[in-house]
């Protein structure tokens, strides 16, 4: 028997939450006032959770390392945001939003979960329209759509290629609005180091002054984690430089179990590697998937000529080029989900195909979308015998009004026109699927400690489809927390403040300020970047885009090592009482290199094949899906959730059994 | 190619701060401006120094982090670009590069190369927002169409990403450019009417109190800003100023 309880409700699937939310204990006005909860991060889940929480009534205290709640990372999502509104007539509904994810997610997710996502999504709309947020429109002054991958309908919100920042500023503006009420008080630079618990409940956490350095206590009623994902334990991946995993770590160490960490999404569109010097990877929309098409030639000495700049892509008939998602996957073509169209990349480039340089590049073309839409264009603008310049023109600039600034990025990046040749593209980390481990209140292990958005595992199984992280980020924080949390609260309205000066406040200060004199007190070998890479590079290799036992259990040992010579000779400048940037690198590093080896401890127990999750044992043997990744239903049907016992490699793990009572579980095909 | 780099180092806030040079070498043309810094930082450590201290997050030009005076602009040379974005292919073999932090009253020095500008927030929290509430009942997102162009030009004056270089482009440091894309991108919005009067009067209020300049239509912030945003933002501002005085 798992000690792990979901709480999922009884009842018929889309009765569920209404059912909870109707059933569920409620705070009264007058006593939110006497409440306090603290929101650390502040993206889409936390600034959106923040907001509500604050408009609810209760007083709201928000954390952030960066300068402004404005600047989290949420703001670089691009492509747009998912819900099934039906606008576009084309058959979409709840239930196929629920069953796409559920199937793009390889089937390694909660079924109430995912409904309630589907449920909420099209209020998302709603409600960020009444805020303000300016997205795409059509000429008859109604909201556009578009399509993203593993899907079959147009379901996707946009606003250009910078969904994301539109969604970030309108609950961004949302918060302004309670910290202007006095009802959010905002601690920016700053960071969270500690979960302080008291009597088993989250009461409040331990937090540095990134401008002073000062180590402060702040007390709650509840601790909301919005801190987003553990990409960076790749070293180069399209998160942020800051982005970090010391908030959800920390609170694993101090009760709150970690789910399914080795589940990675590695996203086929990023802009390749170009040396050793590189401090970050840049994400190209998924969007662009709706009108590029991706290819290498078909011939390996084309490929090499191209290598060596000896041939030009343009200069490829139509016959000579491979678009091996087209070939390979008919029915979905360009629009595989990210898992499947990054192993198809790697698949080409390890055979010998890839164009750039390093080898690890395929295109994405725009050549003939540029054609289609000059062609319509010139019709629907009346331009009669237009020429083949004028229809490249008018086809670019419609390419332009799409995705311009992502052109612009490209463009600025590499330097090559991507109007004038292919876009060369690579796949890269950009989400994590798992995180902390949460109830359907998106409670954790730990009483009064909740997780939202990526940083909880809860929506996207082992695989994310893509315009989903904003759906979910918003859910979670408009729409879910704010009714859950309240039913664990009603408990505190006679609780009154939480006392800092207490037992509990003091063991928990003492712990980081040991732990930085610890980090200051290395011998000075290496500067924590170095160890950042190296692990980066042992994660990379070992636990990437394809997974199998000795790399995996090399992986372990290798990050285990790397981490004691961390402690012994990492090189910290600067004082622990004053800004010290590096410091706070290195914070996050030895947090890294704990996560990594119970990341690959994780991909080691699952030795099957699902979603970004590819393990080389696990690969159908023939029939029409030959060599595509095999799951294994009998045997890991479960989310592993991971309880801290000291040393990563003690974790223990629990197993909750996923249950679907809606879904018929099949081989996920895309062909 | 190898720079030489002159660099503002201020311990913080209360400190004086100075030029002091430094020299970098094999720095490659694929790199961003902020990985060249990262070459000297390593540097800097190395030999037990501190590293030199800047804003920087998203590195792919839209969380705003990001900022610096470069050979006396704010972000660089380059036009549409924020400093995470400018790569070194734009630099010759030799060149020396002043690297400064935005100059504005309303923008103190926290540290070397890194600002603060809390002051962009405030004037957010006056009146950058509709006041909805964020429950979800409202009307359906489709229930008041929008006329593309109004929509498209809210995006666009939406797409400010709140770095601070017109501020630090302006000779008045004024942040004109800055608050009126927010008025503006509301103002252009049928949800956004209710509130004009009040909105518009409010963040100009704020922007004066944080000790910003004013505006003299030099078009600098223009010029500079990374995100092309219009000074049509300023007219459209000063047209709401106007409105709204009348009518308080």
């Amino acid at each position: 028997m798992s000690i792990l309880d979901s709480k999922i409700p009884e009842g018929p699937l889309a009765d569920k939450w209404t059912k909870h939310k109707n059933t569920i204990n409620l705070v009264n006005p007058a006593n939110k006032r006497n409440i306090d909860v603290i929101v650390v991060g502040t993206g889409l889940a936390g600034g959106s959770a923040a907001a509500t929480l604050a408009e609810l009534g209760y007083n709201v205290k928000t954390f952030c390392y960066q300068d402004s709640p404005r600047r989290a990372h949420s703001i670089a999502a691009q492509g747009g945001i998912n819900a099934a509104k039906n606008y576009q007539g084309d058959g979409d509904s709840n239930y196929r939003l629920f069953y796409d994810t559920i199937k793009g997610g390889d089937y390694r997710s909660r079924e109430a979960n995912v409904h309630r996502l589907a449920e909420v999504s099209g209020n998302i709309i709603d409600q960020c329209v009444a805020q303000g947020v300016p997205f795409a429109r059509e000429y008859g002054g109604l909201l556009d759509n578009r399509s993203f991958g593993g899907v079959l309908v147009s379901r996707t919100f946009y606003a250009k290629g910078q969904t994301g920042q539109q969604l970030l500023l309108g609950a961004y503006s949302a918060m302004n609005r309670q910290i202007n009420r006095g009802k959010i008080q905002p601690f920016n630079r700053h960071e969270m180091l500690d979960l302080v618990k008291v009597d088993g409940k989250a009461r409040g956490i331990i937090a540095r002054n990134l401008v002073t350095g000062e180590i402060e206590r702040h007390s709650a009623h509840a601790v909301v984690l919005a801190t987003g994902g553990y990409g960076n334990v790749f070293f180069l991946s399209t998160n942020a430089m800051g982005s970090n995993v010391m908030a959800a770590w920390r609170a694993h160490r101090r009760g709150a179990f970690f789910a399914n960490p080795c589940y990675t999404q590695i996203h086929p569109t990023c802009i390749p590697v170009s040396g050793d010097h590189q401090s970050k990877l840049t994400l190209m929309s998924e969007s662009l998937r709706n009108d590029g098409r991706i290819w290498v030639p078909k011939r390996i000495e084309d490929a090499q000529a191209i290598r060596e700049g000896k041939l030009k892509p343009t200069q490829l008939s139509e016959d000579e080029r491979d678009y091996y998602l087209e070939r390979r996957y008919p029915a979905f073509g360009n629009l595989v989900p990210r898992d499947v169209a990054s192993r198809a990349a790697k698949e080409r480039c390890d055979e010998g195909f890839g164009v750039n340089k390093t080898g690890e590049a395929v295109y994405l073309d725009f050549a003939s979308a540029i054609q289609r839409y000059g062609k319509e264009k010139a019709l629907t603008s009346g331009v009669e015998n237009p020429s083949a310049e004028e229809i490249t023109k008018l086809g670019e600039k419609v390419i332009e009004d799409k995705y311009g600034n992502l052109f612009q990025m490209y463009e600025k990046i590499v330097d090559e026109d991507p109007y004038k040749t292919p876009m060369m593209i690579y796949p890269a980390v950009h989400y994590t699927m798992g995180g902390l481990w949460v109830d359907y209140n998106l409670q954790t292990t730990i009483p009064g400690c909740y997780a939202a958005g990526e940083a909880n595992f809860s929506d996207h199984g082992a695989n994310r489809l893509g315009a989903s992280a904003l759906m979910q980020g918003l859910a979670d924080g408009y729409f879910v927390l704010p009714y859950t949390i309240g039913d664990y609260l009603s408990q505190d309205i006679r609780t009154g403040k939480i006392p800092t000066d207490t037992a509990e406040f003091d063991e928990a200060e003492k712990h980081v300020t040991e732990r930085i004199s610890k980090l200051m007190g290395g011998s000075g070998e290496h500067s924590v970047d170095y160890y950042h890479k190296k692990l980066g590079k042992i994660m990379w290799n070992k636990c990437g885009m394809s997974r199998n036992e000795k790399g995996l259990k090399e992986a372990i040992d290798e990050i285990a090592a790397l981490r004691e010579d961390f402690w012994k000779n990492v090189k910290v400048p600067g004082t622990a009482n004053s800004m010290n940037p590096e410091l706070e690198k290195a914070g996050r590093v030895a947090d890294f290199l704990e996560l990594g080896e119970l990341f690959a401890k994780d991909a080691l127990d699952r030795r099957e094949s699902c979603g970004g999750h590819f393990r080389e044992e696990s690969v159908e043997q023939d029939g029409e899906q030959k060599g595509e990744a095999l799951r294994d239903d009998k045997n890991f049907k479960y989310v592993s959730a991971w309880e801290y016992k000291g040393e990563p490699k003690d974790a223990e793990l629990h197993k909750e059994e996923l249950v679907f009572e809606n879904i018929e579980l099949k081989t996920r095909s895309y062909k | 190619m190898n720079l030489t780099l002159k660099i503002w180092r201020q311990k913080d806030a209360n400190s004086k701060g100075a030029i002091v040079d430094y020299q970098v070498q094999g720095i490659e043309g694929d790199m961003s401006f902020l990985e060249m810094l990262d070459v000297l930082n390593e540097q800097l450590i190395t030999k037990g120094e501190e590293p030199v201290v800047f804003d920087h997050d998203c590195r792919e030009g839209i969380c705003g982090a990001c900022s610096l005076q470069i050979n006396g602009e704010p972000h660089g040379p380059d036009r549409l670009v924020t400093t995470c974005q400018l790569h070194m292919r734009k630099f010759n073999d030799g060149d020396t590069i002043y690297i400064e932090p935005f100059r504005a009253k309303a923008f103190p020095v926290v540290k070397d190369l890194m600002v603060d500008r809390s002051a962009f927030d405030r004037i957010q929290h006056a009146g950058g927002y509709i006041s909805v509430n964020t429950s979800g009942n409202t009307i359906d997102a489709n229930a008041i169409p929008v006329n593309k162009q109004d929509a498209d030009d809210a995006f666009s004056a939406a797409t400010c990403i709140g770095c601070g270089a017109c501020v630090a482009a302006c000779k008045n440091a004024s942040a004109m450019l800055f608050t009126s894309a927010k008025v503006s991108q509301f103002a252009l919005l049928p949800q956004g009417q209710v509130e004009a009067t009040d909105r518009v009067l409010a963040m100009v209020n704020q922007m004066d109190e944080e000790g910003f300049g004013n505006c003299t239509n030099t078009g600098a912030c223009e010029i500079e800003c990374p995100k092309g945003i219009s000074l049509e933002n300023i007219a459209r501002m000063n047209r709401e100023y106007v409105k709204a005085s009348m009518k308080g």
